[in-house]
C-alpha cells in the first residue's frame, strides 16, 4: 500500500520542484514564483500563510498506511482527496471522515488534490475517478473510515508494543496515543507504526456513530481561508515559467471551421507571439489576455460553417414532438395502463419542455499546456481527472505516465468539468506552442460552446378513479442521451438511465405505471451532465404532472401526496414537515401562492414549499423558500444549509432564465446579459430544516437543484391558476388580466 | 507604452498597450490572481478591485485610465478595517463555495461597509447585484456583510 503512494502521485517537473524550493526558501509559504522580481517581491508580500490545499507532492512519508493518508515525523498530517472540491464541501466532508477514525482535528490536517490514478482513487459508486452524481459520500463513507481506522490501529498498536501494554488500553485522540499517563504523538509512533503488518479492511473497528465527534457536527470548511484573501488557485491561475497565454474563437456554427483571417493583423498588435489554427478554431498566444482577445479581434476570422449552419432551436423541437410521438425504450412498466386509462373516471394528458442549458460556472474554461517530445503537463481544474490524462495520452501519442494531470480547486462544476473537451483544445493548441500556454476561453466562447444539458420533450397521461386518485400513469421523455456519448457500457438497449431517473421511480403508488425513452439527438449539438442530472429533468415534469392530477381531483396538492405516499415514510416526513415549516393552507394575499415538490434522488429525500407573487404584469418574486430534508446521516450539517441555499437558487436561476437557443446553427446567448444567472436582490430567503436519521448517506450536491422548479410553478397555479410546462417560466403568460 | 501603477501600496511597471485592461495586467503581468475573469463586460463583479476605495470593474477598467490612482485587491484588503472584518465575517458564517467569485464580492461588500456602516438590505442589492455568484451563495453573503458591517462600526465606536 504505502508503495502505491509512492508509485502513483504526479511527479512534479523540475521547474516546478525548483519554484517551491523558492517558495520555502522565503518564509515556509507555498508558492510559485516565475522569473520577474517584481512579482517574487508582491509574493513574498502577500503570501505569509501557507495555502491549506496544495498539489500532490513527490515527497514520502514514513507512515502512510494507504494512499489517502500521509505522517511525517513531525507529526504533519496530509490528506489526499480523492474527489475533487467545486464548491459542495467535499474536501471538508471527506477529510471529516478520515479525520473522525484517525483521531484528529481538522485543524491538524493539511489537504492535497489526488494525482489522476483509478485504482487508488476510484469513486466506487462511478467506478472511475469522477466526481458527479452527488456519489461521493456515498463511496466514500466507508473507504475512508475504514482508511483512518487502519492508520489509528497501527499507531495505537506501536505505541502499545513501545509501552510493552495491550492495545485494548490505549487510546487516540487529538493526534496523541494515550494509555494511562504515557503519551506517543503520532509523529513519534510514524516509523514503528509502519514497521508494523498491515491489517485487513474489514477487521478493523470503526467507531459507533454515538461516539462521533467530527461527523454530524458544523465544521469549519479547510478551504475557506484561502478562498476569502485571494490565495486559492484554482486552474486558471496557474503560472509556470515561461507561461503565455491564448486567447480563442471556436467555429460559431458547430462543425464549422476556420476560412481565413489576417494573421499579420493580430500579430501587429504588441504582446501578440503567435497565431495558431486547428480544425475547429484560432488562437491567438500572447504574453497577456489583453493582447491575446486583441490580437483575436484584429484576426477577423471569416468561418466555413459546415453542416450545421442552419440548425435552429425550432426545428429541434419539432424533431423532438415529432419522435415523441412513437413509443420508446421502456424503463418500467407494472400492470397495464392501457387497459387502466380506458376504464378511468378522468383522463389528463399533458406535454412538458425543459430547454437546452449551459453550465455558465464562474470560473470560465480553462487549461494551461506544457507539451514536450517526451511528455505533456497539464494544469486545469477538473472533475475527470483519469479522462483527461487518458485522452490527452492518445491525442498526443504519450503514454499515460508521461501525462501529468495537475488538479486544482474547480471554480464550479456542475457537470461541465466531467468533460475534457477544453483540456482536448488545449493541447491542440500547445502543439504548435514552444513552452507552456494558458488557454482561457472567453464567457461567450464557454456559453456559446458548452456542452448542454439537453432539450427534453415529456408526454404524460394519467387516469383518475372516481375519488380523483390516479390508476395509470404514463410518462415518455424524449431527449439526446448523454450516457451513450459519456459512458456506452451504462447506455443498455436503447434506454439512457440518466434521462429516466426520476420519472421511472417517482415516490408515489401508482398501480399502474409506463415510463419509456425516445432518443433524439440534436444535429451537431454536444449534450453533457448538469447540476442535477435526471432527477433536475424529470422532477419539475412528475412533481409538477401530480400537481394538475390533485387539481383535477380538488384536492389540496399535499393532502393528495400524503395519499399516495403511505408507503414511503420518510417522503411522507419531509413533505409534512415542509408543509408545517412552511404554513401551508395559512391565508396569503392575492396573486401570491405556495406550491410544493417532493423528491427522492441520489439517495436522499427533500421536500420544498415555494411562496411566490405574480405582479399584474406578470413578473415573479420568489419571496420563500422551506425545504425539508431527510439526508440519512449528515456528516457536515453546515454544507447541507450551504448546499439546499446554493442548490436552490442555481435550480431557480433555470427556471426563472435559463435557456440556451440557437439560429443559423449559433447559440444566440453569450454573456451574463443573455444568459441570466439569478443576482442576490433576486434571492428569496431558504430556510432549511434536518430531519434527524441514522440511514445511510444520502448524495446531496445536486438534490436541492432539482427539487425547487416545480414548487414555484406550482406556487404560480396557486396563484394564478395558470399551469407552466415549458421552462424557462414565460412571465407574459401570466399577466393579469391576461 | 510604460505605464507604473500603484498596487497595494507597490509601484509596479508594465509596458502595454493604453488600452489594455487592468484585469490582464494584475493577473498575467504582476502574477496577482487573486482578482478574476469572470465575464470581460462588467457583468459579474468577478474583478472588482478598488481604487481609491472605490469598487470599479477592473475588467473594463483601462491601464491609461488608472494613473497614480490608489489600486487595491483582494490580496491586501484584508489591510483595511473593512476588508478585515468582511473576511472574517466570510469565515465566520461559511460563506464562500467554490470561491471562484468570492474575491469580488469581498471587494463590493469592503467598499460598501466602509461608506455605510449600517446597510439596510436594498443598500446590500444595490451594491451586489452587480457581483454573480452561481454557486447561490446569496444568503450568506447578506448575513455576512450585516456582521461584518455591525463589527466595523463597534470598532469605530459608531
Amino acid at each position: 500500500m504505502p508503495e502505491q503512494l509512492i508509485d502513483h502521485p504526479a511527479p512534479e517537473s523540475p521547474s516546478r520542484r525548483d519554484m517551491l524550493k523558492v517558495g520555502l526558501g522565503t518564509g515556509g509559504a507555498l508558492f510559485v514564483v516565475f522569473g520577474i522580481p517584481s512579482i517574487a517581491k508582491h509574493f513574498q508580500q502577500d503570501t505569509d500563510i501557507a495555502s491549506i490545499v496544495t498539489e500532490a507532492k513527490v515527497e514520502t512519508a514514513p507512515f502512510a498506511p494507504n494512499a489517502f493518508i500521509r505522517i511525517e515525523r513531525s507529526g504533519d498530517i496530509t490528506l489526499t482527496m480523492p474527489m475533487v472540491e467545486m464548491g459542495q464541501g467535499i474536501y471538508t466532508s471527506l477529510a471529516m471522515l478520515l479525520a473522525e477514525e484517525l483521531e484528529v482535528g481538522l485543524d491538524q490536517v493539511k489537504l492535497e488534490h489526488a494525482p489522476p490514478n483509478d485504482a487508488l482513487y476510484a469513486n466506487a459508486i462511478l467506478h472511475r475517478q469522477l466526481t458527479g452524481m452527488s456519489s461521493s459520500i456515498r463511496a466514500f463513507w466507508t473507504p475512508l473510515r475504514q482508511a483512518g481506522a487502519l492508520a489509528r490501529t497501527l499507531l495505537i498498536a506501536a505505541a502499545a508494543k513501545q509501552w510493552g501494554v495491550d492495545p485494548a488500553v490505549c487510546w487516540a485522540k487529538h493526534g496523541v496515543v494515550s494509555a494511562g499517563s504515557r503519551q506517543l504523538s503520532y509523529g513519534q509512533l510514524v516509523d514503528a507504526a509502519a514497521a508494523l503488518p498491515v491489517p485487513t479492511p474489514d477487521s478493523l473497528a470503526l467507531k459507533d456513530p454515538k461516539d462521533f465527534t467530527l461527523i454530524g457536527t458544523p465544521a469549519k470548511r479547510r478551504d475557506t481561508p484561502d478562498k476569502v484573501n485571494g490565495h486559492a488557485e484554482f486552474g486558471i491561475d496557474t503560472k509556470q515559467p515561461g507561461m503565455k497565454v491564448a486567447a480563442i474563437a471556436i467555429s460559431p456554427v458547430f462543425g464549422g471551421k476556420p476560412k481565413s483571417l489576417d494573421e499579420a493583423a493580430a500579430r501587429a498588435v504588441k504582446g501578440v507571439r503567435q497565431v495558431v489554427r486547428v480544425d475547429e478554431a484560432v488562437a491567438v498566444v500572447a504574453d497577456h489576455m489583453g493582447a491575446a482577445k486583441k490580437g483575436l479581434a484584429a484576426a477577423a476570422i471569416q468561418w466555413d460553417d459546415g453542416p450545421n449552419a442552419k440548425v435552429s432551436s425550432a426545428d429541434i423541437v419539432r424533431q423532438l414532438e415529432e419522435a415523441s410521438k412513437q413509443p420508446g425504450v421502456v424503463a418500467r412498466n407494472e400492470g397495464d395502463t392501457e387497459k387502466a386509462l380506458a376504464s378511468a373516471a378522468q383522463r389528463l394528458e399533458a406535454v412538458y419542455q425543459l430547454p437546452f442549458l449551459a453550465h455558465a460556472a464562474m470560473e470560465p474554461m480553462n487549461c494551461t499546456v506544457h507539451l514536450r517530445k517526451d511528455g505533456c503537463d497539464i494544469w486545469v481544474g477538473t472533475q475527470a481527472p483519469t479522462l483527461t490524462q487518458a485522452v490527452v495520452a492518445q491525442l498526443t501519442g504519450l503514454p499515460k505516465d508521461a501525462v501529468k494531470i495537475h488538479n486544482h480547486l474547480l471554480g464550479g462544476g456542475f457537470g461541465r468539468r466531467l468533460d475534457v473537451d477544453g483540456s482536448v483544445l488545449a493541447v491542440k493548441i500547445a502543439q504548435h506552442v514552444d513552452g507552456p500556454v494558458k488557454v482561457v476561453w472567453s464567457r461567450e466562447e464557454d456559453i456559446q460552446h458548452d456542452m448542454y444539458r439537453p432539450y427534453y420533450y415529456d408526454r404524460l397521461s394519467a387516469g383518475l378513479d372516481a375519488k380523483g386518485m390516479p390508476v395509470a400513469w404514463t410518462h415518455r421523455t424524449s431527449g439526446s442521451s448523454v450516457m451513450a456519448r459519456y459512458d456506452p457500457p451504462l447506455f443498455k438497449n436503447g434506454l439512457d438511465p440518466d434521462a429516466v431517473s426520476g420519472a421511472a421511480e417517482p415516490p408515489y403508488a401508482f398501480p399502474n405505471i409506463h415510463v419509456d425513452y425516445v432518443r433524439v439527438e440534436p444535429p451537431g449539438i454536444p449534450t453533457a451532465f448538469w447540476r442535477g442530472v435526471g432527477p433536475t429533468h424529470n422532477v419539475f415534469v412528475v412533481e409538477s404532472f401530480i400537481d394538475e392530477l390533485a387539481h383535477a381531483a380538488k384536492q389540496d396538492p399535499v393532502a393528495y401526496r400524503k395519499t399516495l405516499l403511505g408507503h414511503n415514510p420518510r417522503a411522507l416526513a419531509v413533505l409534512t414537515l415542509a408543509a408545517e415549516k412552511a404554513g401551508w393552507g395559512q391565508p396569503l394575499p392575492s396573486r401570491r401562492g405556495r406550491g410544493v415538490s417532493v423528491q427522492f434522488a441520489f439517495g436522499s429525500y427533500l421536500a420544498e414549499v415555494a411562496e411566490v407573487e405574480v405582479a399584474a404584469d406578470g413578473s415573479l418574486k420568489v419571496h420563500r423558500i422551506v425545504c425539508a430534508v431527510d439526508c440519512g446521516m449528515v456528516v457536515n450539517p453546515d454544507t447541507i444549509e450551504a448546499q439546499v441555499q446554493g442548490g436552490t437558487f442555481f435550480g431557480l436561476t433555470a427556471a426563472l432564465y435559463g435557456a440556451i437557443t440557437l439560429k443559423n446553427g449559433r447559440v444566440e446567448q453569450g454573456n451574463f446579459d443573455t444568459y441570466r444567472p439569478l443576482r442576490i436582490d433576486e434571492a428569496p430567503v431558504v430556510e432549511t430544516h434536518l430531519v434527524k436519521s441514522s440511514e445511510a448517506p444520502g448524495g446531496f450536491g445536486e438534490a436541492p437543484t432539482a427539487v425547487v422548479a416545480p414548487a414555484v410553478t406550482n406556487a404560480i397555479f396557486a396563484a394564478t391558476a395558470k399551469r407552466i410546462r415549458t421552462l424557462p417560466i414565460d412571465t407574459n403568460l401570466l399577466k393579469f388580466p391576461s | 507604452m510604460a505605464f507604473t501603477i500603484k498596487v497595494n501600496g507597490m509601484p509596479h511597471s508594465v509596458d502595454v498597450d493604453d488600452d489594455t485592461p487592468l484585469l490582464w495586467v494584475l493577473r498575467d503581468l504582476l502574477g496577482m490572481t487573486g482578482t478574476k475573469f469572470g465575464c470581460g463586460m462588467a457583468l459579474c463583479g468577478a474583478c472588482t478591485v478598488h481604487i481609491d476605495g472605490q469598487p470599479v470593474r477592473s475588467c473594463i477598467t483601462t491601464i491609461d485610465s488608472v494613473g497614480t490612482s490608489a489600486i487595491t485587491t483582494i490580496e491586501a484588503v484584508g489591510r483595511t478595517p473593512a476588508g478585515q472584518a468582511v473576511q472574517k465575517a466570510w469565515l465566520d458564517l461559511e460563506v464562500p463555495q467554490c470561491g471562484y467569485c468570492q474575491s469580488g464580492q469581498i471587494m463590493s461588500a469592503s467598499a460598501l461597509i466602509a461608506g455605510n456602516p449600517h446597510p439596510t438590505d436594498a443598500d446590500i442589492d444595490g451594491a451586489m447585484a452587480g457581483n454573480v455568484c452561481r454557486c447561490g451563495t446569496y444568503v450568506r453573503i447578506r448575513e455576512g456583510i450585516k456582521q461584518a458591517a455591525a463589527a466595523n462600526t463597534n470598532r469605530m465606536g459608531g
